[in-house]
């Protein structure tokens, strides 16, 4: 113990500590959803559509109910009551045609839709009786480009649901004034995130306590459990919905699916737990796709590549229904493509557009990925018309740090955006500086001339983090000492307990490992919001904060009185309320632990007082407005000119969190996030045949990087603009990685070929790559 | 992805399997040896086979010897085997040149030699190598048992001079002279993938001439073979730059590529004439 007047608390926040998460998963005992098991469970298999549009004849199921093992077999007619699965942020009536129902009614509109379900003893016969049942089905052409003609969802609506629209100022008026006016048609392939552990749902029914239980829950538990009240009209608190360990997120597990319906009716009609898990292929053709767009872009530029204006229209590839994000993501880019630069004027339109394809929806860095590809392409394609360096063209139009916060009359996420802190001009400074820009060009001009494919790229963005509005967590001490956090978040393997953990220390002064911290459970804390948006550690952490300070002044203030000692002259220090001041008493023999306080403050001890019992206390975290970090990219690359292939040869991830927790964990994000982004640059694409069938339905073909592919990448972490808006400055870490990843590397691989212009689609396959550089 | 429902049938002798297969190859039975294809196939439940011949217990099987100036390969032999040299001198080379192109080391580890020969997938190694060195293939069936050489064994995409009832026991490869250059090139997608085109050259340096080049593709058509007319025109010229590249260049014109929705054939024509000119400056150098 130290002497008094060394007394000093641990500090936890900003140390790289050790995750809290990882014992138990890399010795064997997590538990994933398909770890779960009730007993007397029964299994269920989806019968899909293997055809992409028609019109269902008739479906027969009586062969497979007749095999031994099948306890019932549905279709939409049997669940003719339960609704389509709804929104997640409440109702949205003019969309609702749109929506995706359990069971496919009278179309089927992808490969992969749902159209029956078996239930059964054991997977293997559900497996079995699923092959025997039948359907017949009227073939309908598939539409599969969003930038084709409409087709017809149903009677009477087109596939065109919606034609969303954001902008400001007059963008005609800055077209017909400019020096000049770029135009570029880009687009951005289907990919989507890809964990490693697929869906899976269980779906239990107690009948003692008339609770519905939903168990393999991710991302937003909270959410899912009162859509899932409102569709099966039950109340609220009568549903729970339960996450165990979840291996990956990514914005796509953990939205309500069909499945997750079907297994909570089925458990309610049939009175036994089911269970549900989906397979790999399953996965690639029913889980959420993303990022598939065309855009024609203009931009109007003075002679200086100053943005008089932007004028954006683009198609949104949706693929079949609607589903729970609505049209967020389409929102979200018509909201946040003008990242960090001042834009005059400005205009996107984007025609929200049905396929016969795989539904699509968020996919980490959602609206971001995309558009920095197109804007960056756009910066790049302004600087080679004005002949202009197109660092300078970047620097022009930077938001300066005397302009924050900076508004704009532009939505994300339903709020106005506001950025609210940041040195983008800086941050651009310091990578050039990391990458040695002007010695890296020369270098990679000489091997150029040398004859290799070598080029480099740089890339700008804002990301936007911590979706509020509020997040509540409630903190209790038992009578050892340990702490309980209890969050309304989620945890996708991020490392959310160890964030939370250290957040709770460093304000109770204890040790984050003495710290439970609960998430994904409804039946724990009524609100919620869970794990999306890069918002857990800006909006969860901070409401542990709040919660930790309310705990620890009714610690301190209760030990004061039995210490005999003002407020002020006391500390926690390893879990002890100890004296600070040196003055009298102030050693071990007089000190109390939190156990000790807690036992004080227990109902039935006679020191309690007039306190509320128990050491506890909830705090809470409101926001108006989301939190805007932001980043840059650098790459360099070698192209293979033979064969189209692309390697990294360097690659530089700088961003601005504000203030890091985990520097450990953010880089974590950052790294995992790059490799995906590396993904949808060069490798993933879900393609379909000319009749609609999805041709990437296996690892075989739905390619993604692995460990040989990714490349060792520099992190340039800044903590120069944290935000005023939250208590410890937080901003968001969870998508960053992945936000420049499409931009960098196409301008990187232009400049390696040496065709400026050339790259106007992601992924750039080496096939693709290669009759660029053959120019056919 | 649980297979359809089969009968497991574990044989521990060659004579015991060969007689199960007889009996229920008509019924739709299958060999099974390492199962990397066959199993997520099923899994897929892409195959559906009634039965199947496990031959993993046949201990006589799991071998790999030198016999006549030929390495023999057993059915039960692994990828695995061959990372180190399974035999002195270019071939046991070549072989741990080629086997870390196959897929990963999960698989290396379960997947056979003699499995990828009898499955017969286009962008296989193995296949691109038998048929570069003329390997013999050993089929054993109750009926008796034949050789069939490399030329006469691939017919087609995943399709072979095998009959149903016949079991491949074994694989020879002819033992490569002393100084036998080889080189091995392949592209894919990622690291471990199937390969869209691959080249497989050998030749030795006599004079500062090339003394009987062999040049065999893989991956780009329905099956591998070598390209004779590539051969002939190495023959006897001095190894250069110029003769890999014209090498490559004819070997792209020559075959007849296959065309996916993946891959175009101007790609893998493209990809030919590059891993060919690779493969002979790798073999030179």
């Amino acid at each position: 113990m130290n002497a008094p007047g060394e007394i000093e608390a641990t500090k936890w926040i900003g140390r790289s500590v050790e995750r809290l998460e990882d014992p138990p998963l890399v010795t064997g005992r997590g538990r994933y959803a398909a770890d779960i098991a009730f007993p007397h469970q029964l299994h269920m298999r989806v019968v899909r559509s293997n055809q992409a549009h028609g019109k269902i004849v008739s479906i027969d199921t009586a062969a497979a109910r007749a095999l031994p093992g099948v306890v019932a077999v549905w279709t939409a007619a049997d669940i003719a009551d339960v609704p389509p699965v709804d929104f997640r942020e409440g109702r949205i009536e003019r969309l609702e045609p749109w929506r995706q129902p359990v069971l496919a009614t009278e179309r089927v509109r992808y490969v992969g839709d749902p159209v029956a379900a078996v239930f059964a003893e054991d997977p293997y016969v559900a497996e079995d009786a699923a092959d025997l049942v039948t359907m017949e089905i009227d073939e309908l052409p598939a539409l599969l480009d969003a930038t084709a003609e409409l087709g017809e969802f149903s009677a009477g609506r087109t596939s065109e649901p919606t034609v969303l629209k954001q902008g400001y100022g007059d963008v005609d008026a800055a077209m017909r004034d400019a020096h000049a006016v770029v135009e570029l048609t880009l687009s951005v392939g289907r990919h989507s995130g890809v964990p490693l552990e697929t869906r899976g749902a269980i779906g239990r029914y107690d009948a003692s306590r008339d609770m519905l239980e939903l168990h393999g829950a991710a991302k937003v538990p909270h959410r899912n459990r009162d859509l899932l009240a409102r569709m099966l009209k039950r109340s609220p608190s009568s549903v729970s919905v339960h996450e165990a360990h979840v291996g990956g997120g990514f914005g796509i597990r953990g939205e309500l699916y069909p499945e997750d319906v079907l297994v909570c009716v089925a458990a309610l009609r049939l009175g036994r737990p089911v269970k549900w898990i989906e397979d790999r292929r399953e996965h690639l053709i029913c889980a959420n796709h993303s990022r598939q767009q065309t855009h024609k872009i203009r931009a109007a530029v003075d002679h200086d590549g100053r943005l008089l204006a932007i004028d954006d229209e683009f198609w949104h590839d949706q693929g079949a229904y609607i589903r729970t994000h609505a049209t967020r993501v389409a929102m979200m880019i018509c909201g946040i493509l003008p990242g960090p630069y001042r834009v005059g004027a400005y205009r996107s339109v984007g025609h929200f557009r049905l396929t016969n394809k795989t539904p699509a929806a968020t996919y980490r860095a959602p609206g971001r990925y995309e558009t920095t590809f197109i804007r960056e392409r756009l910066i790049e394609a302004i600087a080679r018309r004005l002949n202009l360096d197109p660092i300078a063209v970047r620097r022009k139009n930077l938001i300066a740090k005397t302009d924050m916060p900076y508004h704009l009359p532009l939505e994300v996420l339903g709020e106005e955006i506001h950025m609210d802190t940041g040195d983008y001009a800086s941050l651009l400074d310091k990578m050039l500086a990391a990458a040695d820009w002007d010695d890296l060009q020369a270098t990679l001009a000489q091997r150029r001339a040398n004859g290799e494919l070598v080029g480099a790229g740089l890339a700008m963005f804002i990301e936007k983090s911590g979706l509020g509005p509020s997040d509540g967590v409630r903190i209790s001490v038992d009578t050892s000492g340990f702490v309980e956090v209890v969050t309304g978040g989620a945890s996708i393997g991020q490392g959310f307990e160890t964030v939370m953990a250290q957040v709770a220390a460093e304000v109770l002064g204890v040790d984050y490992r003495a710290i439970r911290v609960i998430h994904g459970q409804t039946d724990r804390i009524a609100y919620g919001i869970g794990a999306h948006a890069s918002r857990a550690t800006v909006m969860t952490a901070s409401a542990t904060h709040n919660a930790a300070v309310k705990l620890r002044a009714k610690a301190l203030e209760y030990a004061a009185g039995m210490l005999q000692a003002p407020v002020e002259a006391l500390a926690i220090v390893d879990g002890r309320v100890v004296r600070t001041d040196g003055g009298a008493g102030a050693s071990i023999s007089a000190s109390m632990s939190l156990g000790e306080i807690a036992e004080g403050l227990a109902p039935t001890s006679k020191t309690r007082g007039g306190r509320e019992p128990g050491l506890s206390a909830e705090g809470w975290f409101d926001t108006k407005h989301q939190v805007y970090p932001y980043g840059t990219h650098i790459a360099v690359v070698r192209v293979d000119r033979e064969t189209g292939g692309v390697a990294i040869e360097r690659y530089i991830a700088g961003y601005d969190i504000g203030r890091a927790i985990n520097p450990i964990l953010v880089k974590g994000q950052i790294t995992g996030g790059f490799t995906q982004g590396l993904g949808g640059a060069l490798y993933e694409e879900f393609v379909y045949s000319e009749r609609g069938d999805p041709l990437s339905a296996s690892f075989a073909d739905y390619i993604m990087p692995t460990a040989r592919e990714t490349p060792a990448i520099e992190i340039l972490l800044t903590e120069e603009a944290p935000t005023p808006l939250n208590p410890l400055g937080i901003k968001g870490a969870g998508e960053s990685g992945i936000t420049a990843v499409g931009a960098v590397i196409a301008s990187a691989v232009e400049a390696a070929i040496g065709k400026p212009g050339a790259i106007t689609a992601l992924p750039i396959t080496p096939q693709r790559l290669r009759r660029i550089i053959d120019g056919k | 992805m649980k297979p359809a429902p089969f009968h497991h049938h574990a044989p521990t002798t060659v004579d015991e399997a060969v007689a199960l297969l007889a009996e229920l190859a008509p019924q739709d039975g299958r060999v099974l040896a390492g199962g990397q294809s066959l199993v997520p196939t099923m899994a897929f439940r892409l195959a559906r086979p009634a039965h199947l011949i496990d031959i993993n217990g046949i201990e006589t099987l799991d071998r790999v010897a030198v016999e006549n100036g030929k390495l023999v390969i057993g059915a039960c032999v692994r990828h695995a085997a061959f990372h180190r040299p399974a035999v002195d001198g270019p071939l046991g080379e070549l072989l741990g040149k080629v086997v870390r192109h196959i897929a990963h080391y999960p698989i290396r580890n379960r997947g056979t030699f003699c499995g990828s020969i009898a499955n017969a997938d286009p962008a296989s190694e193995w296949c691109t190598l038998a048929a570069a060195l003329d390997a013999e293939m050993v089929a054993q069936s109750a009926r008796g048992t034949r050789v069939i050489a490399a030329k006469d064994f691939f017919a087609g995409i995943m399709s072979t001079a095998l009959a149903e009832d016949e079991l491949l026991t074994a694989v020879r490869l002819p033992l490569l002279a002393p100084g036998t250059r080889t080189g091995f090139c392949e592209f894919s997608r990622r690291a471990g993938d199937f390969a869209i085109a691959m080249a497989l050259v050998t030749f030795r340096i006599d004079g500062g001439k090339l003394v009987e080049p062999r040049v065999a593709v893989g991956g780009a058509e329905p099956h591998a073979r070598r390209l004779a007319e590539v051969e002939q025109a190495l023959a006897g010229k001095a190894p250069s730059t110029a003769a890999f590249a014209a090498a490559g260049e004819r070997a792209a014109e020559l075959i007849d590529p296959m065309e996916d929705v993946h891959n175009s054939a101007q790609y893998r024509r493209d990809l030919v004439r590059a891993m060919v000119r690779r493969a002979l400056e790798q073999a030179a150098a």
